[in-house]
């Protein structure tokens, strides 16, 4: 009910009066971005940018991570100012000092991972800042009518989120709705950002979100569309601006391109988009699990991995692989069942799972899975201490750490820099780079490539053949299934907690993948 | 009240959800005890009542520091700022000032003090532990050299009533007005928390600090003033503690801030910010009263009630979380 009365309203998405039609000819840009600049010190991060969002398109900023396309919305949405270069908003200059100002223009960004204030309600964080009311009082009812119009926008179908729902107890995709929501009950919403908008949604809430994004722009509303997952881009977008360098390279229409071209534009010269393994010849048992239960997840895991051989294992968000890799690595408590590592029976902590070559990159990197303060060479040896007794040598530190530099191509300045300062591929990298510092046996590598550029995606797709080739066993979770396809020799689905049966990933297609993994 | 049943066990069933809750069930629970244990003194009406005076300072101060721990931050220097208030309300009696001029100035100073952490918590981004613990010391040395290392007698006039148990012919009143006083601005502390946008800045500043800067709430803002209203609060403390005492004492509520965190963090608090409540904090207030009172009474020595009081407070943070879990 709340939904049909929501979508009338066409007052909260802003000027459009003709809610169906919007012609493709002679429409004038809502945003237009001219020569923009922008230097951090002596790295140029914006070498000049042009851009032209029209009203009712989805647009979208694709290129490689460092190619300008986190500083070109942060300019735009107030966090950063543009050393040069002029931005025009509805007809009008345009420089916000700040998001407050953004905001209030009509520009909203939602985030890779949408941050909401967790100890209030979603109404109120639809809200949050401009609360109606009188004499610093808020005016609860009229809170949740705006809300609830705002929340129908973004409903699936006919379930809308309920506003009283504190925000703590949203999942991603959730979380994601309540963010656009926000942007949406903006007193006149132009322009709505979107960062890697479905790096952690599952396929059916990405369809969702396609479904809210198109009848958004049907009502007159710009969509920024910046992703790594080109598909996606393929198929929401209606047309593309590619950054390389702190250029824009090459602006136009979807239809008339290809995934290929696009690749071939953000990188400037071809790069394979899917490496190929050859045949491989899986050596003994590494690691073997009977029927692995945990704590909440999964229910039941089993499965064999072979030395020299990539296992996948696929699923839905939510469906109890990352929960596997961790009662595996003795991070999460087993509930039954059996793990062996090598002739090693029963589970078993962390620290004894490291001392049995065993190594887990985890999905959260920033959280988790790397020490952000420390430098790189400091998270490179952190789990195998270069130096005599409780000392260290830094000396042996910084050298080996050099190596993996060198070898996985990590940007950066020198071994000393901080891990927080580097882009998410290199970041990525230096995870790895433990990994194979520490010489795991066993790795079980969670999302191994999420939200890093095509180029680092490559790379660190080359890095895991020649681990296989080497000998190395890999557990790959991800939600990619190019990915898996590429990388793995076996792939398993992961349906609500089970694992079902690995087969050779040459005798499966997405179709059927997807349809195991939802259960069918 | 026209509830039907259902919608009354309904209620019923979300009690324990309730941040006030588990803290109200410790309350009654030690009460119990020590009026099972010592029957003769703890039980009575009287000894009830003085046990609510003597949580009045610890309450509100609490209150202020519930709002400064919702908002993200602490306050070390709240015990300084009660001794500095009593000094300065002695010093200004002294001078030749109204009771009411006196009063003033107490308050006054608490709020400056306050102003002063705010501005560098949000105007030098200093560590909230850190700045306060500087003007903890600050502030103390400041109360000190303003008694010129003494205690301070004055003339209290009608101050000293703020904290005297009501004469006979008044008894309907029930406790001293200044506990009144502390109880209306508890009330109002709580009905800016849950009603007013400036409450919900407060929580969501101390939720999520990043995604209240995106929203447009003036973050510097919303901390400054939680931190003024604090200090305002500490300086309404110490006029109940020199109206107590009738003298302004620089030595006086070494420690306090101690207390006055643990009532926070026993009523639902939590150091990281965004979650507390003002009626949680004042039933954890009156349960480390309670405990104070009953070892007394009981004869436990000093020492017994610091190690309950340290248990009371771990079980407490323990149970809430072991309560989150399941919810």
């Amino acid at each position: 009910m709340a939904g049909s009365r929501g979508l009338n309203d066409s007052r909260a998405v802003g000027t459009a009066d003709d809610a169906t039609e919007t012609s493709d000819a002679e429409r004038e840009p809502v945003l237009s971005v001219r020569g923009l600049e922008k230097a951090f010190g002596g790295t140029i991060a914006l070498a000049g940018v042009d851009l032209e969002v029209l009203a009712g398109e989805v647009h979208a900023v694709v290129g490689e991570n460092g190619a300008g396309k986190s500083t070109l919305m942060k300019i735009l949405a107030g966090t950063q100012q543009a050393a040069r270069g002029s931005i025009t908003l509805g007809g009008s200059p345009f420089a916000p000092r700040d998001p407050v100002v953004a905001r209030r223009a009509g520009i909203a960004l939602v985030p890779q991972e949408p941050e909401l204030a967790e100890h209030l309600s979603v109404e109120e964080n639809v809200l949050l800042g401009a609360e109606p009311g009188r004499a610093g009082l808020v005016d609860f009812p009229a809170l949740r009518a705006r809300a609830t119009t705002a929340l129908a926008h973004v409903a699936h179908g006919d379930s809308a989120i309920d506003p009283a729902r504190p925000a703590a107890s949203l999942g991603p995709a959730e979380r994601q709705r309540v963010v656009i929501a926000r942007a949406l009950a903006l007193a006149s919403p132009r322009v709505l950002i979107l960062d890697e908008p479905t790096s952690s949604l599952t396929s059916t809430d990405v369809e969702q979100l396609f479904v809210t994004l198109r009848k958004l722009v049907a009502r007159g509303l710009a969509v920024l569309y910046v992703s790594h997952f080109l598909e996606e881009v393929m198929a929401i977008a209606h047309r593309f601006t590619v950054l390389r360098d702190g250029r824009s390279v090459a602006t136009g229409d979807i239809a008339d391109t290809t995934p290929e071209a696009l690749v071939r534009a953000m990188a400037g010269a071809a790069v394979a988009l899917r490496p190929r393994h050859a045949d491989r010849t899986p050596g003994e048992v590494l690691l073997s699990l009977g029927a692995l239960a945990g704590r909440h997840l999964p229910h039941s895991a089993t499965l064999e991995l072979h030395r020299g051989e990539v296992l996948g294992i696929a699923g839905l968000i939510g469906a109890g692989r990352t929960e596997l890799l961790r009662a595996i690595f003795g991070l999460d408590p087993v509930r039954s069942g059996t793990i062996r590592v090598h002739a090693e029976m029963g589970p078993a902590g962390p620290p004894r799972r490291l001392a049995q070559g065993v190594g887990l990159l985890s999905e959260d990197r920033k959280a988790e899975g790397l020490a952000l303060d420390l430098t790189i060479a400091e998270n490179t040896v952190l789990t195998r201490r270069l130096g005599r007794g409780p000392l260290i040598d830094p000396r042996r530190e910084r050298a080996t750490a050099r190596d993996f530099v060198a070898r996985l191509g990590i940007r950066c300045r020198d071994v000393g820099q901080r891990v927080a300062d580097l882009s998410g591929g290199n970041q990525q990298k230096v995870a790895l780079a433990r990994l194979l510092h520490h010489d795991a046996d066993v790795l079980l590598l969670d999302e191994p490539t999420r939200g890093i550029d095509v180029r680092s995606r490559a790379d660190v797709h080359a890095v895991i053949d020649e681990l296989a080739d080497r000998g190395k066993a890999m557990l790959v979770v991800s939600s990619y299934l190019p990915e898996l396809f590429a990388l793995c020799d076996r792939i398993a689905v992961m349906c609500r907690g089970r694992l079902g049966p690995s087969r050779p990933a040459r005798e499966l297609d997405a179709h059927a993948i997807l349809l195991e993994a939802a259960g069918g | 009240m026209t509830d039907t049943p259902s919608s009354f066990t309904a209620r019923a069933r979300a009690l324990p959800g309730e941040p006030w809750f588990g803290p109200l069930a410790a309350l009654l629970v030690v009460y119990a005890l020590f009026a099972v244990v010592a029957p003769d003194t703890f039980l009575g009406s009287l000894n009830l009542l003085s046990m609510v005076r003597a949580t009045v300072v610890v309450g509100v101060t609490a209150v202020g520091m519930t709002l400064i721990m919702i908002q993200g931050g602490i306050d070390l220097s709240v015990g300084s700022v009660v001794a500095l208030a009593t000094v300065a309300i002695a010093r200004s009696l002294q001078a030749g000032q109204s009771p009411m001029m006196a009063l003033a100035t107490g308050i006054a100073v608490g709020a400056i003090a306050g102003l002063a952490n705010g501005a560098l918590v949000a105007g030098l981004r200093l560590t909230p532990f850190i700045a306060t613990l500087g003007t903890m010391s600050a502030l103390r040395g400041l109360a000190k050299g303003l008694a010129r290392e003494q205690k301070i007698d004055a003339e209290p006039g009608w101050l000293e009533e703020l904290m005297t148990m009501p004469p006979p012919e008044r008894t309907y009143q029930l406790l001293p007005i200044g506990v009144w006083v502390g109880l209306l601005l508890a009330i109002v502390a709580a009905f800016v928390l849950a009603r007013s946008r400036f409450g919900r800045h407060v929580v969501a500043t101390g939720s999520s600090p990043a995604t209240a800067r995106l929203c447009g709430i003036d973050v510097g803002r919303v901390t400054i003033l939680v931190y003024v209203l604090g200090g305002l609060l500490a300086g309404v403390a110490g006029v109940l503690e020199f109206s107590t005492l009738t003298v302004g004492d620089p030595t006086d509520s070494v420690g306090l801030e101690l207390k006055v965190i643990a009532a926070v963090v026993i009523g639902g608090g939590s150091l990281s910010g965004g979650q507390g409540s003002i009626a949680g904090t004042l039933l954890g207030a009156l349960l480390l009263t309670f405990i104070d009172t009953g070892c007394t009474h009981v004869g436990l020595p000093n020492w017994v009630q610091e190690i309950l009081t340290g248990a009371i407070i771990v079980v407490a943070v323990w149970l809430d979380r072991l309560r989150r879990r399941d919810g």
